[in-house]
């Protein structure tokens, strides 16, 4: 039997369905290109902030320029803030019901499936498209029990005490030159506060839509979960592709008080065009938790890990994440723990897919201060390259400043063996599917972590990764 | 073309079979005659191409057939993928079965089952039968929810491979090795199975180096695999002349 060589059709760009199909660009107002003292004062007062927020943004953007780029991981040379519009309102306020929403932009919601998951499944939804967030809603039984759900342009003029408080003091400015983009620009997101003891039972999603090309977005999320209370919160990201350079620099604030549970989960699925440089992290107070799960897909290049401060005793951090990276992508993602109380345990699971050149790296960061004795850390990395141009690294960094700890430490990276696809097609399976059998097999723990409807993403985004691939 | 007549009225035909893996030739010119619901047994010593035999016939990519032809149903195997060749009812028992992470034995039997049959099977008729299968074999029913292999002890990876077997039911049977390494209770089990899967219309080549599993199942033929040839066929009693004389007589 003659290979036909042709059938080796190369994908270049998957097709990746609802994600891309693009809005004609419309816009009520945007800013220059370009980041200056007068854009950043410009975005403030189209908001109509607060003076104290206005400082907070021009100091932001003073600690912006003294910074540099970071010299560590992917190259993001090509990114060029002169060429990005940092904010664009779209031609919509804030609503409370689809209903008011623009066609064109409720369109977009409707095919990526939000208004149906919130009426089946979520207790509340905050929508945003580009720069501003188009549509929040919160179940009322909720809002009875003292549940906030809002946008953060909201927040800021009707929560002003706690936002001043609690805004940017997890992730400061000073943080990195992104954090300090995100202080001088930032625009949307969501602020959740869950008072004491209040178990919310079913999950509150953030969706984050980028439709304008060549345009940043910096969404703010800040999330108070108080003493006793619990909420697992679902945030969802994407964009369609354009041949211009999309810039997301957003961050996430999580306070979770004593005894407190929060569980984070993200789909980032961004188009290939864009740099998700976004900082997340949470400080957790004696005997709270923190979960995250976090999946990232799409992006050119990804810079991502989350942090969980361990501060008080007993404090738990859990992250599962799995990072796919395709042609032409660098995913560095990883996650970062700080035990600074002493019985904090925490544990880090993550899984990543690199195929067609695709680079994945996990990058980890594990510190362990002197005050933390009798902490417990467990890290497992596996990752899986399809493909001999594919890269994977792995590189955990460990800070441990106590002998009284209890740590382990696993990395694996693999390729599919040629003798598990000649097993599995022994049993009449094809190529193709023994391969996607494989990948599902390996990601699976992860999987049956995430909100179904991205498990069922995820499987269809393996499929069409591994479509075509098979001569 | 009386030839090809007669091979075509055979099940299972293989004529002046040469294999490599890699540089080096392993079967040098084998030739095997098989015929539906027969058991044969391919005995031999180590490095003699046993099973370079049972991966030849199920189409491993490792091995290239040089020279010779597979003719299996008429139709001739040599370039036929090993997907393809599970569907026209071959199945080859492992030595070494992989460990597949992620897949439940359930998920995997059922796809397997739809991907030879080509057609759905539903869940809670496909449950009752591997039930039923996995009770012959004293597999606890858990084993169902565990995933593919991973975390099996030698036996029960065994056990495994004889399950998939009576969930499939192939025409063409090939069991590499498949006693090597278990337990006397263990054997018994799968000389149930086996015999379990024995019928009129399947036929069977048990591969192997004992004759812990031969007790049990009372195979029409025994061959003699040695330096890539079958060097002799017979019945049952040449079991007698290994067990005496090992194969060296047998050597060039």
């Amino acid at each position: 039997m003659d290979v036909d060589i042709s059938r080796k059709t190369y994908v270049e760009d998957i097709d990746r369905g609802i994600y891309d199909i693009r809005n004609e660009f419309k816009y009520s107002y945007k800013v220059e290109k370009g980041l200056t003292e007068k854009i950043v004062r410009e975005i403030s007062e189209k908001k109509n902030e607060p003076e104290w927020m206005t400082e907070f943004r021009l100091k932001s953007l003073e600690i912006y320029n003294k910074l540099d780029v970071p010299v560590w991981g992917p190259n993001i040379d090509e990114l060029d803030i002169e060429n990005i519009v940092t904010y664009v309102k779209p031609r919509t306020d804030m609503k409370y019901s689809w209903e008011d929403v623009p066609e064109d932009i409720k369109e977009t919601f409707t095919r990526l499936g939000i208004p149906e998951a919130e009426h089946k499944s979520l207790a509340g939804v905050g929508a945003q498209y580009d720069s501003e967030v188009v549509y929040h809603n919160l179940k009322g039984y909720l809002a009875m029990k003292g549940v906030i759900y809002t946008d953060m342009e909201t927040a800021v003029r009707e929560y002003e005490d706690i936002i001043r408080k609690h805004f940017m003091t997890v992730v400061p400015p000073s943080d990195h030159k992104f954090a300090a983009l995100h202080g001088a620009v930032w625009s949307g997101g969501s602020f959740v506060y869950i008072p004491e003891g209040v178990h919310v039972d079913i999950p509150l999603q953030s969706y984050f839509r980028l439709n304008a090309p060549g345009a940043g977005q910096f969404e703010h999320t800040l999330i108070i979960v108080e003493k006793g209370a619990f909420l697992h919160f679902i945030e969802g990201c994407s964009a369609p592709k354009y041949s211009v350079n999309n810039l997301h620099a957003g961050c996430v604030e999580l306070i979770v008080k004593e005894g407190a549970r929060l569980r984070y989960s993200t789909i980032e699925n961004w188009s290939k065009n864009m740099y998700n440089l976004n900082t997340k992290r949470a400080v957790v107070e004696k005997d709270g938790t923190i979960e995250w799960v976090s999946g990232s897909f799409g992006s050119k290049v990804s810079m991502l890990y989350p942090m969980s401060i361990l501060k008080g005793e007993r404090a738990r951090a859990e992250f599962t994440g799995i990072t796919f990276a395709g042609n032409g992508q660098h995913l560095d993602t990883g996650a970062k723990v700080v035990h600074t109380a002493p019985y904090t345990t925490s544990s880090i699971n993550t899984k990543s897919i690199s195929k067609d050149g695709g680079v994945a790296v996990y990058r980890g960061a594990l510190v362990i201060t002197e005050n933390a004795h009798h902490s417990k850390s467990t890290v497992s990395c596996e990752s899986l390259m399809l493909d001999n141009k594919s890269r994977s690294d792995t590189i955990p960094v460990m800070d441990i400043r106590n002998d009284e700890v209890d740590i382990g430490h696993e990395a694996k990276i693999g390729r599919i063996s040629d003798e598990a696809i000649f097993y599995l097609m022994s049993r009449g399976i094809s190529e193709e599917e023994a391969k996607a059998m494989i990948v599902r097999g390996f990601v699976e723990p992860i999987a049956k972590e995430l909100p179904l409807e991205y498990a069922v993403e995820m499987n269809n985004l393996i499929k069409l990764e591994l479509e075509g691939t098979i001569g | 073309m009386i030839r090809s007549m007669v091979m075509e009225n055979k099940f299972l035909l293989i004529r002046d079979l040469h294999v490599k893996v890699g540089d080096k030739e392993i079967l040098r010119g084998l030739n095997l005659d098989i015929n539906r619901g027969e058991v044969h047994v391919i005995m031999g010593p180590n490095g003699a191409g046993k099973s370079t035999l049972a991966n030849v016939l199920m189409g491993n990519p490792k091995y290239e057939i040089t020279k010779g032809e597979i003719v299996y149903e008429g139709k001739v195997l040599n370039d036929m993928k090993v997907d393809e060749r599970a569907k026209l009812g071959i199945f080859m028992s492992f030595q070494y079965p992989e460990e597949i992470p992620g897949i439940t034995v359930e998920n995997f039997l059922r796809s397997a089952k739809m991907a030879i049959e080509d057609k759905p099977i539903k869940v809670m008729e496909f449950k009752k039968v591997l039930k039923e299968k996995m009770k012959l074999l004293e597999m606890k029913e858990e084993y169902a929810q565990r995933y593919l292999n991973e975390g099996f002890s030698g036996g029960e990876k065994k056990k495994s491979e004889i399950l998939q077997l009576l969930i499939l039911n192939p025409k063409l049977a090939i069991l590499d090795e498949t006693d090597s390494g278990l337990d006397v209770d263990a054997v018994k089990i799968v000389a149930k199975g086996v015999k379990e899967h024995k019928s009129e219309e399947n036929s069977i080549i048990i591969i192997t180096h004992h004759n812990n599993l031969l007790e049990y199942l009372n195979p029409d033929y025994v061959h003699f695999l040695v330096d890539g040839r079958i060097v002799k066929s017979g019945d049952i009693s040449l079991i007698d002349i290994v067990e005496k004389e090992g194969f060296e007589s047998f050597k060039n």
